[in-house]
């Protein structure tokens, strides 16, 4: 994080594809800030560069052209391995179809991210605890995923997410997949992190309800952004 | 939970292709335990034979007998420190199936030549002094249940006796097993005199010699001295070292290292295919998955070293399996085969080399697969889910 409190910085950014012989710019010359404790929603039309942009501010992938600096550390330009490292220590994943292993239960689920940790076996344990009875999931750590309401898994994945206690939590379209009920509650556990734990949320959302619960809205069309809907 | 719970966990992913994968790999190791214990029992004695021995033959063939004053002749050639002879007799015990090896043989100086054969000395003082005498392998004994005391006969269709009889008796009065357990105990021998006062032809001949030379590294220059001190002569000799002899022998039913090695070649390459098949689709079918891991933090190489993982456990498991079968099924098997394949069981080494096997087959099968996925992008991969 710099002095102004700014935790992600994203610094005229480009980020091209090639397909064959074609190059499809999907971000062109993106600037965006995110303060620290924030809860920015990212709003904007299928194929605007919304996941792209989450992906770069995550680490999944690096841009074209431009600088992504998260916590004062320049993302882009670490390499493969240091890169994974830093993911498993400073971000918190949450995706839209839950993606957890159907071969392991939910704490074995939530357990994952701790395996590259030196914590013992022990303290694992305390710290998925921990994480499942922040989604209120105790009572299910044992089940496996495909014996889990899409709910009920989308709370394991947020776990999963939080267990390392990271500083950024990504999300992109938590709620996509959930029905309204079920959604309200994943937006409330997030804003409860946000607010209560002082983790930063960015969620990438096609629900204005959903993105009414986050305190800043951005969107992006055509690999720009603004602070107003596009028409 | 640990690295290798997450391993043992995709591996049930599929239960039944993961068994169904395992089990070929299984009874590809039995076939590799079956026919290393077949090879070994055709060939095993060949390479464990003396290397400081030579066997001097008839140079026409092995059926061509050589007089036994080649003897005398022999010991006084440079290089040679004794020389023996022994006779092909072809008999066989109450019936033709119990066929084995019997060999009239000079006892003191046939146990000089064979100190890799085990007698005890009463024993060996009983046989030199018995003119009817005879020693025989552990497993022929236990085989005919046959004691010490035991008077056996013998019968021949090829040494008829001065009485026009075809049957010998012979006192057992040795059993002798081998300081290997490769060594034959499958043989009979008995004292040539009385092999030789008995028989209504052929007295004075042989069928082949032992040499044993002073210096094992002379052994090619010494037997071609021998084969020139019989040149010209009405039976002219060919001398080669005992391992060659034997093995010729056993090349009378094909080449069998290479017979093997084609069948297991093929074996494995299939098996090759079947795992590393199994491996891909493994790989592809969770792509996004693997993507997941990444995107928590794992690196390239800790995926890379989980799919490994994976394909080495397959392997493994069938590998154990398929050996640790081999080795209960090949000693149930030794005693039935025993007329046959006298030293039928799976050798250590081959054991080791099985376990090597196992293992280059997990690397092999899970090398490219695991590639694959360490070279995953996470974003492309996260699509895939």
């Amino acid at each position: 994080m710099n002095a102004n409190g700014i935790l992600v910085r994203v610094d005229g950014v480009e980020k091209v594809f090639h397909r064959g012989s074609e190059d499809i710019h999907v971000l062109r010359d993106l600037h965006l800030e995110v303060p620290a404790g924030e809860f920015l929603a990212l709003m904007g039309p299928s194929g605007s560069g919304k996941s792209t942009l989450l992906n770069l501010i995550g680490g999944l992938d690096r841009p074209s052209r431009g600088t992504v600096t998260v916590g004062g550390e320049r993302t882009d330009q670490m390499s493969d391995r240091h890169l994974a490292g830093w993911r498993a220590r400073h971000i918190g994943f949450v995706f839209q179809l839950y993606n957890l292993l159907p071969v392991l239960t939910a704490e074995r689920n939530v357990e994952l991210p701790l395996l590259l940790t030196h914590l013992s076996r022990a303290e694992r344990r305390k710290h998925v605890e921990t994480a499942l009875a922040v989604v209120a999931l105790s009572h299910r750590s044992n089940h496996y995923p495909r014996t889990l309401s899409g709910g009920e898994q989308q709370r394991v994945g947020i776990a999963r997410a939080i267990v390392t206690d990271p500083t950024l939590l990504l999300c992109d379209e938590p709620t996509g997949d959930l029905d309204r009920k079920s959604g309200d509650e994943i937006l409330n556990l997030l804003q409860a992190l946000n607010r209560q734990h002082g983790k930063t949320v960015i969620m990438v959302t096609h629900d204005p309800h959903a993105s009414a619960r986050a305190s800043r809205t951005v969107y992006l069309n055509k690999g720009q952004l603004s602070d107003r809907p596009v028409d | 939970m640990s690295f290798a719970h997450l391993v043992w966990s995709n591996l049930k992913r599929k239960k039944l292709r993961t068994l169904l994968t395992v089990l070929s790999v299984t009874i590809a190791f039995v076939l590799f335990g079956l026919l290393s214990s077949i090879k070994q029992a055709l060939t095993g004695g060949v390479s464990l034979e003396g290397a400081n021995r030579l066997v001097v033959q008839h140079k026409v063939s092995i059926i061509q007998l050589l007089p036994v004053s080649y003897k005398a002749r022999m010991e006084r050639i440079p290089g040679v420190a004794a020389a023996t002879h022994q006779t092909w007799f072809g008999g066989y015990y109450q019936d033709r199936k119990y066929f084995f090896m019997q060999n009239p043989v000079v006892p003191e100086e046939f146990l000089e030549m064979h100190p890799e054969l085990i007698l005890p000395p009463e024993q060996k003082q009983a046989w030199l002094r018995t003119r009817t005498g005879a020693i025989v392998g552990r497993k022929t004994a236990e085989r005919f249940h046959w004691k010490l005391g035991d008077r056996v006969p013998i019968q021949t269709p090829i040494w008829t006796k001065s009485d026009g009889s075809t049957a010998w008796d012979f006192d057992v009065v040795g059993i002798f097993d081998g300081k290997e357990k490769t060594d034959d105990t499958m043989s009979f021998f008995f004292h040539y005199d009385y092999f030789d006062e008995g028989r209504a032809r052929g007295k004075g001949e042989v069928g082949w010699f032992t040499i044993r030379v002073k210096d094992p590294a002379q052994a090619a220059a010494v037997a071609k001295l021998v084969d020139q001190e019989f040149e010209n002569s009405a039976e002219e000799t060919r001398t080669e070292p005992e391992g060659a002899f034997l093995q010729a022998w056993v090349k009378q039913i094909g080449n069998i290292a290479l017979m093997t090695a084609a069948i297991l070649g093929a074996v494995f390459f299939t098996i090759l295919l079947v795992t590393g098949n199994t491996m891909s689709q493994a790989v592809r079918e969770r792509t996004g998955e693997l993507g997941v891991l990444k995107a928590i933090g794992f690196t390239n190489g800790r995926v890379m070293a989980l799919v490994l993982a994976e394909s080495c456990v397959l392997a493994a498991l069938g590998g154990v399996l398929g050996l640790g079968c081999a080795c209960i099924l090949v000693p149930a098997l030794a005693k039935p085969l025993s007329t046959m394949l006298p030293m039928f069981f799976f050798p250590v080494r081959d054991l080791l080399a099985g376990s090597g096997i196992c293992l280059a087959l997990g690397v092999v099968t899970g090398v490219f697969p695991a590639l694959q996925a360490m070279r995953l992008r996470v974003a492309d991969a996260l699509r895939r889910m």
